[in-house]
């Protein structure tokens, strides 16, 4: 048998972008929060929490973009111009973000400039995301192995719907992580945020979930098409699971249930993405093995991968377990 | 000049203009690694605290300039698909892979050894620590190594086929990574990345010695020890920049004519040393020039014939007015490199270098100067290798996103304000930093929450409190 690498590609490629969504996203979320606690101590916790590994969260976003360069470079060529406006937003915001880590140390009188960097650059760059990914959705038309669309295509309703369900997603993720990272008033908080971002992740995924199947046949399809959907039916049933887990958890007090079940929801939403995709990497242009480089790249690229890649999961792993458990609010740095 | 800004021109600029502002943070943070493993090689050896405390130092300051360059870095990952989507899919299946390769261990060591060098001294004891200072060294270098592959294939493309939709395609990939230009470049780049991080750290070292009098221990190893790489590898890498200058004249003659400022084929062609280039006319006006030199450099013989630009047609020639230029400003720089190099050499010898309050005074007015040197170097070997992006094979006309002019320069505008309030305040808290005295070293309050990945402790520098957050 013949080993298919583009399809070994496509599943390390959605890996990558799985990791950098749940990884980034909850520290993304946490600068979604930062303007709701206007003191210091609790920004200082809250920026503690994340400081240790947003950075690492953060290169997978380079391996995503590098990755698909890689290999699917007609897929790389054409779903950037596309997405052009979102995507230079992002980037943009990203800057702000990842610098203010270190930069608001090195202030006293510009503290302020760099919080509201934080917080606006977490903001844009997650909105910025959810648009990119809805016009991928809406799908992107492809001419002659070129991008064929306009420059303001990416903006819909639907583009800006999904924009605000990520930021309400991401501030899930952001507000169940300080649950679990922090304790007090700031968890207390952070409980009631998770509450109220919990309702309306699960509103918008529903809005957004009702819409999808009408942006294109072929989604509709895979979803409501009898047998198929004895599979993919299952995808809503364990996300409905996930809310029971989440909101139980956060009346229980398990501190870890909530941020692990709204992971859950967010593992699930991407299982759902790629249900409506395949097996389409340009929706509804190319195919995974339309994008694909030949063997040979694919090839050359994937030794090293599965040599390397395995040792970054697992020294992330590792990262995190070294840093389990809450922030001590007595340890700020100074 | 506004007649050119079309959506390509501006595309150039904005490539241009990113990527000059990144390559300055990995210029600096790949010498500074390999400083950083010598200074603690040294404490461990000499068993002297001076140096660990010279170490710790500009481990701070690596921090800042690495999560600079992290930043800036994300956006060139994406800047080949935005805005040059033509050539990233007709070149990815080539020189994707190259840069997949550049991700992955810039990654892992990111991820594994970065953190670890970062705060860990206390946690694996200085044997570990110093092998992860060690690796993070090595770790730059291949991210060079990766990334000087790919632009050297780009200027000496090799080892590819092309396939039946127009793409590049691998056909040996020994012959594309060790592509005919790509030793020399690596060289060239990596001596320039050492001799600018020496620079920065002489200029430091030099501003702190005119500031108490040579008192500063501290001061005083970083001056000594940059003026020894002055002394040492400025002559090397005048000499590597004459074999790769040997290399690109078997490659691209059209480069070098302009970087000469050659616009008629000579034998026996004289060393332009300043003019101005006319590319409308074709002519190097006021030219001051030493008569046959060009030919001995470039082909060692008195009589050799050097080719100029009216050999290829107007179209397939680079704009000497901006090479010719930017290649001076480089090997000037060179040049004044080995002047301090030759001048800290002689004060060894006859004594007092720690007295010299001019020998001082020229280190720190030559701190910042490898950066000009590296952006003027690679103004010329890219601006030079016009018109194309994959010389002689693609255009760079043909190379750009179908996008709008509004849409480029409206993200650039963007990118110019964010990259100079951003970077801006950036080198500010960086010259913030080199302020402090070396032997007073860095208190708690200055080290704040460095984190770049890995095994940062969140709550403070101490190892130890890391180690155990629930204690």
């Amino acid at each position: 048998m013949e080993i298919d690498l583009a399809f070994i590609w496509a599943g390390l490629i959605a890996v990558a972008v799985l990791a950098y969504v749940i990884l980034d996203g909850f520290d993304l979320g946490v600068g979604i929060l930062f303007p709701f606690y206007p003191e210091e101590h609790d920004r200082n916790l809250m920026m503690n929490s994340i400081a240790p590994v947003w950075d690492g969260n953060e290169t997978w976003l380079v391996l995503g973009g590098g990755g698909l360069l890689a290999v699917f470079p007609l897929a790389y060529a054409t779903i950037m111009p596309a997405l052009y406006a979102p995507l230079i937003a992002m980037l943009l915001a990203l800057i702000f973000r990842g610098v203010a880590f270190e930069f608001r140390w090195r202030t006293k009188r510009g503290k302020f400039l760099w919080d509201w960097a934080f917080a606006g650059g977490s903001l844009v760059a997650t909105f910025a995301q959810g648009v990119a990914l809805g016009a991928l959705v809406q799908g992107i038309k492809v001419e002659n192995r070129a991008y064929a669309g306009g420059w303001w295509d990416w903006l819909t309703p639907f583009s800006l719907l999904t924009g605000a369900a990520l930021v309400v997603g991401y501030a899930l993720l952001g507000s169940t992580w300080l649950v679990m990272k922090t304790a007090g008033d700031i968890q207390a908080k952070a409980r009631l945020q998770a509450r109220l971002t919990g309702i309306g992740t699960l509103g918008l995924i529903g809005a957004v979930s009702l819409w999808t199947p009408f942006q294109n046949l072929v989604y509709l399809e895979r979803w409501f098409a009898w047998p198929a959907m004895l599979y993919s039916g299952i995808v809503p049933v364990l996300v409905l699971l996930c809310a029971f887990l989440l909101f139980t958890g956060l009346a229980g007090k398990r501190d870890y249930v909530p941020f692990l079940a709204s992971l859950g929801i967010f593992v699930l939403c991407y299982i759902g993405i790629g249900i409506s995709f395949y097996p389409y990497m340009v929706p509804p242009s190319l195919t995974i093995w339309d994008a694909a480089a030949p063997d040979d790249s694919l090839g050359f690229l994937l030794v090293g991968t599965v040599f390397l890649l395995p040792m970054i999961l697992g020294y992330t792993a590792y990262a995190y377990w070294v840093f389990r458990g809450k922030v001590d609010p007595d340890e700020g740095y100074h | 000049m506004f007649e050119t800004l079309d959506a390509t021109m501006l595309a150039r600029i904005q490539f241009a203009f990113t990527v000059s502002f990144h390559i300055v943070f990995p210029a600096f943070s790949i010498g500074l690694a390999s400083y950083l493993a010598v200074l603690e090689g040294l404490w461990l050896w000499k068993k002297d605290e001076a140096y660990l405390k010279v170490f710790n130092y500009w481990k701070i300051i690596f921090a800042v300039t690495f999560g600079m360059g992290v930043v800036s870095g994300i956006v060139m990952s994406y800047q080949f698909g935005t805005n040059w989507s033509v050539f990233s899919d007709k070149a990815g299946p080539v020189i994707g892979p190259l840069m997949g390769y550049e991700v992955l261990t810039a990654f892992f060591l990111e991820a594994g050894f970065l953190g670890v060098m970062l705060f860990g001294l206390k946690r694996v004891g200085p044997k570990l620590h110093f092998m992860a200072t060690l690796m993070v060294a090595i770790g730059t270098l291949m991210s060079a190594f990766w990334i000087l592959s790919v632009n050297s294939w780009m200027h000496t493309p090799a080892g590819y086929a092309i396939n039946d939709v127009g793409q590049y395609v691998p056909a040996d990939w020994w012959a594309i990574v060790f592509n005919p230009s790509f030793p020399y470049r690596l060289v060239h780049m990596v001596l320039a990345a050492y001799l600018t991080t020496a620079f920065v750290v002489g200029a430091v070292g030099a501003w702190h010695v005119l500031k108490d009098d040579g008192r500063d221990r501290g001061a005083r190893i970083m001056f000594s020890m940059a003026l020894w790489m002055a002394a040492l590898v400025s002559p090397l890498q005048i000499l590597a920049g004459d074999f790769h200058g040997l290399n690109t004249l078997e490659h691209q003659p059209a480069k070098v004519a302009a970087m000469e400022g050659h616009y008629d084929t000579h034998a026996g062609a004289p060393l332009i040393l300043f003019g101005l280039p006319d590319d409308e006319a074709e002519v190097m006006r006021y030219a001051v020039e030493v008569p046959k030199l060009g030919s001995l450099i470039l082909t060692h013989s008195w009589d050799g014939e050097v080719k100029g630009l009216k050999e290829w047609p107007k179209e397939d020639r680079p704009p000497a007015e901006i090479v010719f230029w930017s290649f001076r400003i480089m090997v000037a720089i060179g040049f004044a490199m080995l002047g301090v190099g030759l001048w800290s050499l002689y004060r060894r010898w006859r004594g007092g270098l720690y007295d010299d309050k001019w020998l001082a005074r020229a280190a720190v007015i030559m701190g910042p100067s490898g950066f000009v040197a590296v952006l003027a170097g690679w103004i010329t070997t890219e601006v030079g290798r016009q018109p194309y992006t994959i010389y002689g094979l693609l255009r760079t006309a043909d190379s750009v996103s179908p996008l709008e002019a509004p849409a480029v320069a409206s993200s650039l505008i963007a990118f110019i304000i964010v990259y100079f309030a951003v970077f801006g305040a950036g080198v500010f808290y960086l010259l913030r930093l080199m302020r402090r005295k070396p032997d007073i070293g860095f208190d708690d309050e200055d080290i704040g929450p460095t984190r770049t990945a890995g095994i940062t402790p969140a709550p403070a520098v101490d190892a130890d409190r890391v180690m155990n957050p629930a204690e």
